[in-house]
């Protein structure tokens, strides 16, 4: 036993069963008697529905039912946005769970058919007739937006669902006294989520006890509870939402589709489970997407590239409807970090929401903040160009200097601690920087094209107060709670509302109870994800789950420490205050042979053969927390690439990462989070992005056009870290789950573009594939 | 994901599959199933019969015969990548193998079912056209060879009769003192080829006696760059000879050119005399 498992990299507890296919997800749960639903699809974009036909399905082989939006119409309430942007003029129009008027999206739900088996609904849906009137189809955010774009709501003019400004300082006059401007317009593409399991439904509608029970893969059991209620119109009580396995989710698993909502209503109408499995096509098309910005940005600085203001113009994609937390992604998770960690004394923004004919857009890994760090890195290097100075130069002459307890910025946010030159430094010295650019100008003479790209950045997690959850329209609170449940034999239950779905949190949960109290790490089980087992809480989501369900783990354990010190002297017959703990004994002051350990307190607790007068029996104790301010971690990366001048083909040489997620529980979780995350902004930059065509249809419909990152195309991430504790959190953590996915866009972007700047290339559209950038050089040779 | 309902045969021999075809129209060969099986699970195809070829062991493996080697059509891309037999007598055949989409296609996939599903974007067809290879076939009417550079017709589509079934490949050996090489613009995604360019250079006398250049991915079956060879016969295969001859590229891409959100079709048009020329460098570096 060793309390020193707090903060060391001991492998994760989840991992053997799932890397040995023993993990049990939504889909490998089977209930006796389960019918399986399909669901047809729209394939248009956009279309008035004039008739459904689905008689011809009805007799198919297996068939037992099938329904259509006449069925839903009245009995489902429409999908819930629950995040409602106070002062933005929001609109949330009508979103059913089943077209009955009119389709939005390739893949809008028309009708359901439940049968036997999942291959007789599919066989099914070809018997439906669904006739269409095809209308025109708008898929850039921005060209929706305008003056005479096809409308896809009706009361929403210029299909705009929402207006945020931001503002402060003076920016106008910033721009009006800068001797340097910079500008350019950035597009952050489409991202498909791609958790490697899709989404799945199973509901279990209990007549007799007017109990609905469902699994599901989210990442947030008790919000889909709740809206779960809000749909069916089934009490709160009386819901059961269980997420088993999760598969991922990087954001995709937040929002509550249409899909569980028809699965429950099958349930509820047939009073047999029913169960639905996303496929992957279906995932492409229907699960909710990421990004899709376009940001429209300039920035003024001084002529030795001190930045003066920051100005942006967003369009940010919704798709066909506001998916359940979509509002608060571009605007309170974006533009509120417009400053980064620099001192930018003038800003302001304007971010337009904007329905298009795409699949809805959510949070994704990062969430808003990505598309600020992203403007604000090309910004910067932008400057630095300018004036003439290296981008390191021009980053470190901005960055607020280091802080530990509070800085405000224009944007009207206190961010908590940070050290933003030391990440900078520390990545610069781990990457060689000198070296660097020493080796590019030899590689320059040679007549190759390589490129450093730095970038800084800082960001919002921790989600959090639920005060200011409330001012930002949040229709929930970010708080998180937690129960630690001793039994005789001294091992622990953890019970918490939290729902990690692949991020390690069954071990570093693990190794805050081991670290507070002294017992072993595998003395400690967590549970998770199912409402009726677990008390409540708001999520696995925006790196919140150690920062703030870690926190209600943390405070209650210490209220088990002071009722086990209280226990413990009782039965030494000592008073509280001369006992001691140390690594999990309790001990008369000076007399270490007078103890008893956490497991002796468990027994007697459980027992209470012998508790002093008022005490009660048992060792257990809940804690809610909500936190007084969100975390920010911050850090530095640095790429180095190399472009093919003759292909367009960009090799990624090195990354090198320094992130400051505050104290760390499990290294080793730390630096897979970079890893992953790293990872998936990369993909942007270079390879991702989905493809809509003209008529709303989704070109990168599968994996053999939308181009993840791969293992064989990445270098080896070179991952280290500073630590500069959270002042505001019991244990100083501040969270890791997004770090790498902020960053590593805009760095791999500034050295794709440092690389490409002798050419005379000045701006590509991301992703960087090989074509644009070829062209790019081919253009920039002819003259531009 | 969910294929249509199908009636599925396991032919014994070749004779048995040649029947099935013939008694069922629409039917479809099922080998390795990695292009057939994702269509009929997006149900972009649905044939209402299988015939599956796959336990026919006659068709597997590669053996030597006079002047080259015979490669049984069921034979894996991962066998051909790791034959000592192909790699002696035509490596350039191993080194494309070895480039098929990632380890669980290469261990699965066919190079009878890559031909014959006549994907331009596949690598064995460009370089099997740029080997001189013969496709050997059974059907109703017998047997009969077909010449690799007349056997996709169109994209997707293939010579083969309806009640036909490829059964091997005859590959003639790369003459002694040619060098050969495949390179290969694979798409980030599906890793099919964007641009593939194969290449045998034959060297008499420190001239070029001979050159066969293909490439794939650029029109709907794969083009063999007959200027480029002209141009290449007789020169010194020194760098200024190969860009000339690469650069002539462009006169040999006249059929109907293949383009998507990737990668256009002026863009492959360009990638070929880029990667022609790449596939020249290093087939010239490994003749003589």
């Amino acid at each position: 036993m060793t309390t020193r498992i707090f903060g060391s990299g001991i492998r994760r507890r989840e991992d053997p069963r799932l890397i040995t296919g023993r993990a049990s997800y939504t889909d490998d749960i089977k209930l006796p008697g389960t019918l399986h639903a399909a669901i047809l699809r729209s394939p248009y974009a956009h279309a008035n529905i004039k008739a459904v036909d689905a008689s011809g399905a009805a007799g198919q082989p297996g068939v037992v039912a099938v329904y259509t939006g006449e069925d839903t119409d009245g009995v489902l309430n429409g999908l819930p946005c629950a995040w409602l942007i106070p002062g933005s003029d929001l609109k949330t129009p009508a979103h059913p769970a089943i077209a009955k008027d009119k389709v939005r999206y390739v893949g809008d739900a028309v009708a359901v058919v439940v049968a036997e088996s999942r291959y007789q609904a599919e066989d099914a849906l070809e018997h439906i007739a669904v006739d269409y009137e095809p209308l025109d189809v708008v898929v850039s955010p921005k060209a929706a937006a305008q003056d005479g774009a096809p409308q896809l709501h009706e009361d929403v003019p210029n299909n705009i669902a929402f207006t945020w400004a931001l503002a402060g300082g003076d920016t106008d006059a910033a721009f009006a006294d800068a001797a340097v401007t910079v500008s350019d317009t950035i597009t952050l593409p489409r991202l498909i989520a791609n958790p490697m399991e899709p989404r799945s439904a199973l509901a279990q509608w209990s007549a007799a006890s007017g109990e609905l029970t469902l699994w599901n893969t989210t990442q947030n059991p008790h919000i889909a509870r709740f809206v779960t209620c809000v749909v069916t119109g089934v009490p709160e009580h009386k819901i059961r939402v269980i997420a088993p396995e999760v598969g991922g989710g990087f954001g995709s698993k937040i929002p509550f589709y249409a899909d569980e909502a028809i699965t429950a209503f099958c349930s509820m109408k047939l009073g047999v489970p029913v169960k639905w499995t996303e496929t992957r096509s279906e995932n492409y098309l229907i699960t909710t997407q990421g990004r899709d910005h376009i940001e429209e940005v300039e920035m003024a600085a001084t002529s030795d590239g001190v930045i003066t203001g920051l100005r942006t113009t967003v369009y940010a994609g919704m798709g066909g409807y506001l998916s359940t937390a979509a509002p608060g992604v571009p605007t309170i998770l974006h533009g509120l970090m417009y400053s980064g960690p620099y001192n930018i004394p003038n800003i302001s923004g304007t971010v337009y929401g904007v329905f298009n004919n795409g699949a809805p857009v959510d949070a994704y890994r990062g969430a808003g903040r990505p598309e600020a760090t992203m403007l604000l890195e090309r910004m910067v290097d932008l400057v630095a160009a300018a004036v003439g100075q290296d981008p390191a130069e021009v980053r470190r002459k901005n960055l607020i200097p280091k802080f530990e307890n509070g800085h405000d910025v224009a944007t009207g946010i206190t961010y908590d601690s940070g050290d933003y030159e030391s990440a900078l430094d520390s990545c610069l010295s781990a990457a060689g920087y000198e070296a660097l650019r020493a080796e590019q100008a030899q590689a320059r003479a040679e007549g190759r094209c390589v490129g450093v790209g730095v970038s800084s950045y800082v960001e919002i997690c921790g989600l959090g107060p639920s005060q200011v959850a409330g001012a930002v329209g949040f229709q929930g609170g970010l708080w998180e709670s937690a129960i630690i449940r001793f039994y005789p034999t001294g091992k622990a239950n953890v019970m918490v509302g939290s729902s990690p779905h692949g991020q390690g949190e069954e071990t570093t949960f693990a190794q805050i109870v081991a670290g507070e109290l002294g017992v072993d790490v595998d003395d400690v089980e967590v549970i998770h994800g199912d409402t009726d087992t677990t008390p409540m809480g708001w999520g696995t989501y925006g790196s919140r789950t150690t920062a703030v369900s870690g926190a209600a783990i943390t405070v209650a354990a210490r209220k088990i420490k002071e009722k086990s010190r209280a226990l413990a002297a009782h039965l030494l017959e000592a008073a509280p205050e001369d006992i001691e703990y140390e690594d999990g004994r309790f001990y008369v002051r000076g007399s270490p042979d007078q103890h008893k350990t956490i497991q002796d307190i468990a027994l007697m607790a459980n027992v209470a053969w012998n508790m002093p007068e008022g005490m009660e029996p048992g060792l257990e104790a809940s804690a809610f927390y909500d936190p007084p301010n969100f975390t920010y971690p911050f850090g530095a990366h640095v790429a180095v690439v190399e472009v093919d001048p003759e292909t367009g083909h960009i090799d990624l040489q090195r990354y090198v990462a320094v992130d400051d997620c505050g104290v760390q529980i499990n290294p080793m979780i730390v630096e897979g989070q970079v890893h992953g995350g790293v990872v998936q902004g990369v993909g942007p930059a270079l390879w991702e992005g989905a493809v809509y065509d003209d008529d709303g249809q989704l070109v990168t419909g599968s994996m053999l056009d939308y181009a993840l990152p791969r293992a064989d195309l990445l270098p080896d991430i070179e991952v280290s870290s500073n630590s500069t504790p959270s002042p505001h959190h019991p244990l100083g953590v501040k969270g890791i789950g997004e770090a790498g996915t902020i960053a590593s866009t805009p760095t791999v972007y500034n050295a794709v573009m440092d690389a490409l700047r002798p050419l005379g290339v000045t701006r590509v559209d991301m992703p960087l594939t090989p074509e644009k950038v070829w062209r790019a050089i081919n253009d920039a040779r002819n003259g531009g | 994901m969910f294929p249509a309902q199908i009636t599925y045969h396991r032919a014994g021999s070749v004779a048995e599959a040649v029947q099935l075809l013939s008694s069922n129209e629409g039917a479809k060969l099922l080998a390795g199933g990695h292009s057939l099986l994702p269509l009929m699970k997006l149900r972009l195809a649905a044939p209402a019969v299988l015939v599956d070829i796959g336990r026919i062991e006659a068709l597997k493996g590669v053996s030597a015969s006079g002047g080259g080697i015979t490669i049984g059509a069921l034979t894996t891309h991962a066998e051909i990548a790791s034959s000592d037999l192909v790699k002696q007598h035509a490596p350039v055949l191993a080194e494309a193998a070895a480039l098929v989409g990632d380890p669980a296609v290469r261990n699965r996939g066919t190079i009878g079912g890559s031909v014959s599903h006549a994907d331009p974007a596949s690598d064995q067809p460009t370089v099997l056209t740029a080997l001189g290879a013969t496709f050997n076939v059974t059907g109703q009417g017998g047997d009969r060879s077909i010449a690799a550079g007349d056997f996709a017709t169109g994209l997707l589509e293939n010579a083969l009769e309806e009640n036909e079934v490829l059964t091997s490949i005859s590959v003639p050996s790369v003459p002694s003192g040619a060098g050969s090489a495949y390179v290969k613009f694979p798409h980030p995604a599906s890793r099919y080829a964007v641009v593939g360019a194969a290449a045998v250079v034959a060297v008499s006398g420190g001239t070029c006696s001979s050159a066969s250049v293909v490439v794939g991915g650029v029109e709907t079956t794969p083009a063999r760059a007959s200027s480029v060879e002209a141009a290449l016969a007789g020169s010194d295969l020194g760098d200024a000879a190969l860009d000339a001859a690469a650069a002539a590229v462009g006169g040999d891409l006249n059929g109907d050119p293949m383009g998507d959100v990737f990668a256009s079709a002026e863009y492959r048009r360009a990638m070929a005399a880029v990667y022609v020329r790449r596939a020249l460098g290093a087939a010239a570096s490994r003749a003589g």
